[in-house]
């Protein structure tokens, strides 16, 4: 049976998993382990006027009780946005100041003031809730169509209004003429609700100091590990990058909400240092719905205008975007490249103009959330362009259709240039798999039973492979995003494979070894991948924005190619032929046309050995290449939902849910399909049952699963996932991505499906039970 | 503190510890089996879920103290060298990405499919969705989970 490309290989890793065997961050314990516990704000908004620990530092097991001030004091820094968005009128964005430990000021419910550290949780935990912090209550908003009124709290002094950008791309005068002469104008008031990611492995942070050498290392719950070694260092000044080792090891999802780097790891290692102590933290749910970065809140007015016969021929947005109380990592990008960048969608139009005001609340900072801006900018095209279609008395299938961007690549008015898709192709596969031929039957045979069964489309796009680095350089982004890997053949022939992706249940330690097995025609266990820990491997830019295969796995083909080279040279010499001439095959290396052959292991033994190589070789077989991508890569397609709504009760259930998705080149089918599915679910998720509620003063409603609708598995129906692809032409496998697809495509989808259902288009994420009832209602 | 003894994985277990301490506590930290995960703190996640006496159990919402004499099974414990069927079908059917949830998912799927068999009634895809309530996967959207445990169910 091959594993080569293509192969739906089992996974190697889920041994571990499936027998308990996995090791996480919390299950690892540092020498002398002693246990953090913070000191979190309940309020909203306030100013800290004293910090009391005495009762505190005089509790058991209690080691020390450490604040802001020492924090600052000891020249810890704060934590930054690494991507730089401008004004339109080229004023730089308005990051307030935001310490791991807060010292005057709170700005949302679960900001940190301080930290106990103690013998064991329960002792840190007690000695927590001992610490008396003195607040003067502020006003608070939670709101962010609110903040930008006069009378709203203002959060920092830097960020008048609590503005942080108002920001702009396309040609706005171009756009309103447009508009102005369309035959059709839909206009539309979307709101995408605030998300928690809820990885279901809590975040934590294992510090271990050790002073002989000055040296720290950090097991933590990362996406990102030398990202992570990078910021810490570089920016909050936690200790130089050579004397600061972070590990990844087994992470339990990420979704996004650990790309950044959190106030609870700086924390950590800085008392790790100040106690000479081991240091663990683990955060508990409701720890991690206070202070793990959520995702979305964006609210949005948006005008489509489109010709007489149904071209599109404007598009018009205008978003508020909550970051919540500070700018996290690469919160700034979210709303602005990661989004309006996308609102062409798969559509060939001439003038777009969004603009977007970012702005500061009193709530949790808001990041990238799988997806991160692309599901936003897809759930406004998608729920206009259906909207559109039923206003016009047009078939949704075919206004997408007639306004499909057809010819490659295809310049948008919005930086993004399309190198490769049929768009037809993946409506075609949808609506066949979904037989949307037959759903006038199947509707009036639910209405026969007395339901409502409505149909909905979403044409996704999104831009992957996250990123050419000179490109999202020139965008405001602190960092380059390309990818690096190291090739090693060992003696004996079996290869180890050190990437700076890093797996957090998308299976690289399968689908990578298969492109290696596949290449050195060697067997899948003979290849192993390494990832996750700074001292091993060299560098990475870790994973997020479905990268690991566009970027990470190019990475791995390029230092490959470099291998292949050496092998060759290596062969052909001993096997005096011409580098040429020499095949690799079945575990051989052999000469073409003759039976002269020497077996891989043979290879890496006479590398090593280095008795008889070509002259000026160096011995040794391993290579190590970095990746940086031409484009990125743009994963499309078509998804249909289906759903039952019973007019009685608002109760809605999906009833059909089909996807035909182009990701290119695809590795491992099984993996992806899985990786669809999950993104599915989170879709859904979000248009039916997510979201994170605020009251009007700060405080958080849905801070546990007894109130935060988690998707169960009743929620969910089975998914019909189907696959027509192009080949991504910009990098060597052909690859676009996947992670992130369902997430974005969904919940445009399930809404459109719904709307149709009940014959009324104004309806809110999420289509809550109540929601649906609510808009039949208003309907009648 | 209170002195308990139970029987983890087929082998006997003393340890003296403070009466407020949770089964999951016990497993993970005092007896360091680690497979065992705790996902939230309102008994909603089904991470932590264990055999007690034959009967899945969330460890996170159980007194270690209340299990005196108790016969524990956890994921270490679940296969002796050979892997049970449903963890086989999990592997078979990808029913796990991260794995964070596995644990608990193959625990709380084996009791399901023992008590249909020793009550005579046919698991349905529908049945295990309404059975895994307790237990919430972020990763796999539960497709894969579903087919995998019809599939170990037809196995076992
Ligand atoms: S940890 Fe026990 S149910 Fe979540
Ligand atoms: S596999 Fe990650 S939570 Fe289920």
């Amino acid at each position: 049976m091959s594993t080569g490309i293509g192969a739906r290989v089992k996974r190697k890793e889920d041994k571990r998993f499936i027998t308990g065997k996995g090791k996480y961050t919390d299950d690892i314990r540092g020498d002398n382990q002693a246990y953090a516990a913070f000191v979190r704000s309940p309020h909203a908004h306030a100013r800290v006027k004293g910090i009391d620990i005495a009762a505190a530092a005089a509790m058991d097991g209690v080691i020390a009780v450490l604040d802001g001030k020492q924090l600052t004091g000891d020249g810890i820094g704060n934590i930054i946005c690494g991507w730089a968005v401008s004004s339109k009128d080229g004023s730089p964005m308005n990051m307030g100041a935001w310490s791991a430990l807060a010292t005057d000021r709170v700005r949302y419910v679960g900001d940190a003031v301080a930290v106990v550290i103690a013998e064991s949780p329960a002792e840190a935990r007690l000695a927590a809730e001992a610490v008396e912090v003195d607040y003067e209550i502020l006003p608070a908003n939670a709101h962010a169509d609110r903040a930008l009124s006069k009378s709203a709290p203002q959060l920092h002094d830097n960020a008048p209004g609590n503005l942080i950008y108002d920001w702009e791309i396309g040609d706005g005068a171009a756009t309103d003429k447009a508009l102005a002469g369309a035959a059709h104008v839909t206009e539309m008031a979307l709101t995408n609700n605030r998300l928690s990611p809820n990885a279901m492995e809590p975040r934590s942070a294992v510090a271990i100091y050790d002073a002989s050498d000055e040296h720290y290392t950090l097991y933590t719950t990362s996406q990102n590990p030398h990202v992570a070694r990078l910021v810490l260092s570089a920016f909050y000044q936690v200790a130089p990058e050579n004397k600061l080792r972070v590990i990844a090891p087994d992470v339990g999802g990420g979704f996004g909400s650990k790309i950044f780097i959190y106030p609870e790891e700086i924390t950590c290692l800085w008392a790790s240092m100040k106690t000479n102590r081991s240091v663990k933290w683990t955060a508990d749910r409701s720890e991690a719905f206070i202070t793990d970065a959520h995702g979305r809140d964006h609210h949005t007015t948006a005008k489509m205008g489109f010709d007489k016969d149904g071209r599109i021929v404007g598009l018009k947005v205008d978003t508020i975007a909550n970051l919540g109380a500070y700018m996290s990592l690469f919160s700034s990008s979210v709303p602005t490249y990661l989004y309006a960048t996308l609102l062409s969608g798969q559509y060939n139009i001439a003038n777009i103009h969004c603009n977007v005001r970012a702005v500061y609340t009193n709530t949790v900072p808001i990041d990238a959330y799988r997806g991160a801006g692309r599901p936003e900018a897809c759930f406004v095209v998608e729920r206009m362009m259906e909207t559109a279609a039923r206003e016009m008395g047009r078939d949704p299938a075919e206004l997408r259709r007639l306004n499909f961007v057809q010819a490659f690549p295809h310049q948008t008015p919005v930086i993004m240039a399309y190198d490769a898709g049929d768009f037809d192709a993946n409506l075609d596969q949808a609506m066949a798999a979904a037989d949307v031929a037959g759903f006038a039957a199947r509707r009036k045979e639910a209405a026969s039973r007395g339901k409502l069964r409505g149909l909905g489309y979403s044409s996704y796009i999104e831009a992957c492979g996250i990123a050419p680095s000179a490109a999202v350089g020139s965008l405001g982004a602190g960092v380059g995003l390309w990818e690096s890997a190291e090739v090693r053949v060992n003696p004996v022939g079996t290869i180890e494979v050190l990437t700076g992706s890093h797996s957090h249940g998308q299976g690289h330690e399968t689908t990578f070894a298969q492109i290696v097995a596949e290449r050195f025609g060697i067997g899948l266990d003979a290849v192993s991948i390494v990832h996750g820990d700074t001292d091993k491997v060299q560098f990475g830019m870790g994973t997020y924005g479905s990268r690991s295969g566009a970027v990470g796995m190019s990475a791995i083909v390029k230092a490959m190619d470099k291998v292949e080279a050496k092998v060759r040279k290596i062969a052909a010499h001993v096997l005096e032929a011409s580098e040429a001439d020499i095949v690799i095959e079945g575990g051989q290396v052999k000469v073409a046309g003759t039976d002269k052959a020497m077996g891989w292991h043979e290879v890496g033994l006479t590398a090593y050995m280095a008795h008889n190589l070509p002259p000026d070789m160096e011995p040794g077989l391993k290579e190590s290449a970095f990746y940086d991508p031409a484009n990125f890569t743009f994963p499309a397609g078509t998804y249909i939902c289906e759903v039952e709504v019973d007019p009685d009760t608002g109760e809605t259930e999906i009833v059909q849910f089909t996807a035909s998705d182009d990701f290119g080149t695809i590795i491992n089918p099984m993996i992806v399909e899985g990786q669809v599915h999950g993104g599915i679910a989170q879709g859904i998720g979000q248009a039916m049952l997510e979201q994170v509620v605020y009251s009007d003063d700060g405080q958080l409603l849905t801070g546990s699963y007894m109130d935060y609708a988690m998707p169960r598995a009743s929620d969910l129906p089975f998914f019909s996932v189907h696959n027509a692809a192009t080949v991504c032409p910009n990098n060597p496998l052909g690859i676009k991505g996947c992670g992130e697809a369902g997430a974005i495509g969904s919940p445009p989808a399930v809404i459109n499906a719904i709307t149709d259902a009940i014959g009324n288009n104004n309806l809110a994420m999420p289509a809550t039970p109540q929601a649906v009832w609510n808009a039949i209602q208003a309907a009648k | 503190m209170t002195k308990v003894t139970m029987i983890v994985n087929g082998k006997a277990v003393s340890r003296e510890v403070p009466d407020e301490t949770l089964l999951s506590d016990f497993l993970r930290e005092k007896l360091r089996l680690t497979g065992t995960h705790v996902g939230c703190d309102t008994s909603q996640c089904g991470a932590c879920v264990v055999h007690v006496n034959g009967r899945a159990v969330k460890s996170c919402s159980t007194l270690a103290v209340a299990l005196e004499g108790a016969e524990v099974t956890t994921i270490e414990g679940l296969s002796n060298g050979e892997l049970h069927p449903m963890q086989t079908a999990f592997n078979e059917h990808h029913g796990l990405q991260c794995g964070f949830c596995t644990p608990g998912m193959i625990m709380t799927s084996v009791d399901m499919v023992a008590r249909y068999k020793s009550e005579g009634r046919k698991l349905t895809a529908e049945a295990i969705r309404t059975e895994l309530e307790g237990n919430i996967c972020r990763c796999t959207g539960y497709h894969n989970i579903v087919r995998a445990v019809e599939d170990a169910a037809g196995k076992m």
